[in-house]
């Protein structure tokens, strides 16, 4: 099988694996037991908090919070910021997200709206996918505590100007200052795609918290972390035991935080020349679709200075997505798409809609996502199947050729 | 594919039956789907027995849909194709579905979508004729 699919999941690496196996083979251990066992676990546990810490530059091992993936991360920071300004401060929470975030961010504001009566807004893009910075100043109100905007969006490949939008939020926080306001102005970014390639030093692009993914570079799935500033006051939502500093029940899964832990520090190591090799396998990608198949779009910024290295998306236009999957799927092919046909909820993709594309247009949407393992030959045989599926897809399509609905 | 679909899905879906376009066509078809946006569109030819009933002599397909819209319209042109006007009106979304051994749950609305686009080209035929 040929696999175009890293931005849903990547396999354990071997060397992920070997770390963790000792976990669940012999050192089995509780790290709330008192006996040596739980202790071994304990000393271990904290040392890949530790090391995690390191490697988003935050020199202080309580900011981590290991959990069960960015999903968890995600609603544990918007529900818990969210919550504890309202219930504990007293404040009538207004929250900003992007339109493009992640489904666990779009739906934890949603259901904050809906059962908690907090004020939500979404950021738009431009057509490229992008946040301009200074619409934060316009749409961030006296009540804002919470703001996510995700890295990089996970189809169209945009990377949003963290750093520029840290600016306008320090601003904002100035102004508060001189008003003399208490309302706290948490900037949360889902790193999730972005880790594998790009700096994530948490002081460097200005976030108060940052979540990740073990499974988007090679870790084990069901492992991720939430990253928060110590001065980041939230409401834990999983109560239970005393684990994670109290702010997150539940026995640690310590051989998948060392597993995510050794992903992190694999990936670091090789961060920029994963990125060149990963870069020039999708442009050489991205050039051949758009060489030997008509009526075709790639999506998101055509600057490769502001994309994400892995991700393609093409919308194929007068074609439905899941169609092409199938037939991709027969000759071994992986790789997924934005069409509502495939989404399980029958609804088209929300991010090619908020680049501006029709429901129909984000109908014919494919993604492929790459690793720096992936070969031009790989893409070769690609190649070989792609245009002739297309084509004769076509072929049954009403749309006439050409005709962009 | 190991499961997705049925094998009667896949093989409607990578062999479509009557497939294109009737020139000059007696009915045309077409519904989309407002649950997910797929499109199909439907052509007829209309015979005439001896005893002047009216049957299906031709009947094509165009689709923009995924696997489970393409195989309902490929199927559905098998099962009406040399029936009476009559009894192909009365091919149900149901029954179109069965004809394929099932289908996902969540692609259900599939079948609405050819039982539709048929009922659709009958009636845009006994409006011209």
């Amino acid at each position: 099988m040929i696999y175009f699919d890293h931005a849903a999941t990547t396999p354990v690496s071997r060397p992920v694996l070997e770390k963790m196996m000792p976990y669940l083979k012999d050192k089995y251990g509780n790290p709330s037991s008192i006996y040596r066992l739980g202790r071994e676990a304990k000393q271990d546990l904290d040392q890949a908090r530790k090391e995690a810490a390191n490697l988003l530059g935050s020199k202080d091992s309580s900011e981590i919070i290991f959990t069960s993936g960015a999903s968890e991360s995600n609603n544990l920071a918007i529900k818990g910021v969210a919550l504890y300004c309202n219930k504990i401060l007293g404040v009538k929470p207004h929250l900003l997200v992007s339109r493009i975030e992640h489904r666990s961010v779009l739906d934890a504001a949603k259901y904050l709206a809906k059962y908690f009566d907090h004020e939500v807004d979404y950021l738009p893009v431009d057509q490229e996918g992008r946040i301009k910075p200074e619409s934060v100043r316009d749409y961030v109100k006296e009540n804002t505590v919470f703001l996510s905007i995700h890295h990089g969006n996970n189809e169209s490949g945009t990377l949003e100007p963290i750093k520029k939008i840290t600016e306008m939020i320090a601003e904002e926080k100035k102004r508060r200052k001189e008003r003399g306001s208490k309302v706290p102005l948490v900037f949360h970014s889902d790193a999730v795609q972005t880790f594998q390639y790009f700096d994530c030093d948490v002081d460097r692009l200005g976030v108060d918290m940052l979540s990740l993914s073990a499974h988007k570079f090679n870790g084990p799935k069901g492992a991720g972390l939430l990253y928060f500033r110590k001065n980041v006051s939230f409401l834990p939502q999983t109560q239970g035991g005393g684990q994670e500093n109290a702010q997150r029940a539940g026995t640690e899964n310590l051989a998948s935080i060392i597993g995510l832990v050794e992903a992190m520090k694999t990936a670091d190591q090789n961060k920029a020349g994963n990125e060149q090799i990963v870069s020039k396998l999708t442009d050489y990608l991205a050039e051949n679709i758009q060489k030997a198949i008509p009526d075709c779009a790639l999506i998101g910024p055509k600057d490769l200075q502001k994309r994400l290295p892995h991700i393609a998306t093409f919308l194929f236009f007068g074609l439905e997505g899941e169609s092409i999957l199938i037939k991709l799927d027969q000759v071994g092919i992986a790789a997924s798409s934005g069409s509502a046909c495939t989404s399980g909820s029958l609804e088209p993709s929300h991010v090619t809609k908020a680049l501006g594309y029709s429901d129909i247009d984000a109908h014919g949407s494919v993604r492929f996502s790459l690793s720096p393992t992936n070969t031009t030959e790989e893409i070769d045989y690609l190649m070989k199947h792609l245009p002739k599926i297309i084509a004769s897809l076509r072929k049954m399509s009403p749309f006439k050729e050409g005709e962009k609905k | 594919m190991t499961d997705l679909y049925s094998s009667k899905v896949m093989d409607h879906f990578n062999n479509p039956r009557n497939i294109g376009e009737i020139k000059n066509a007696d009915g045309v078809g077409e519904t989309g789907n407002p649950t997910c946006g797929d499109i199909m569109r439907l052509y007829l030819k209309v015979g005439k027995r001896k005893d002047s009933t009216e049957y299906i002599k031709d009947i094509k397909f165009q689709t923009f849909g995924c696997g489970a819209a393409v195989a309902t319209s490929s199927i559905v042109t098998e099962m009406v194709k040399g029936k009476t006007l009559n009894e192909a009106e009365k091919v149900s979304n149901q029954a179109i579905a069965e004809a394929l051994g099932g289908l996902p749950k969540i692609k259900l609305h599939c079948s609405n979508l050819a039982a539709n686009a048929l009922k659709a080209a009958i009636a845009n035929y006994r409006e011209n004729a």
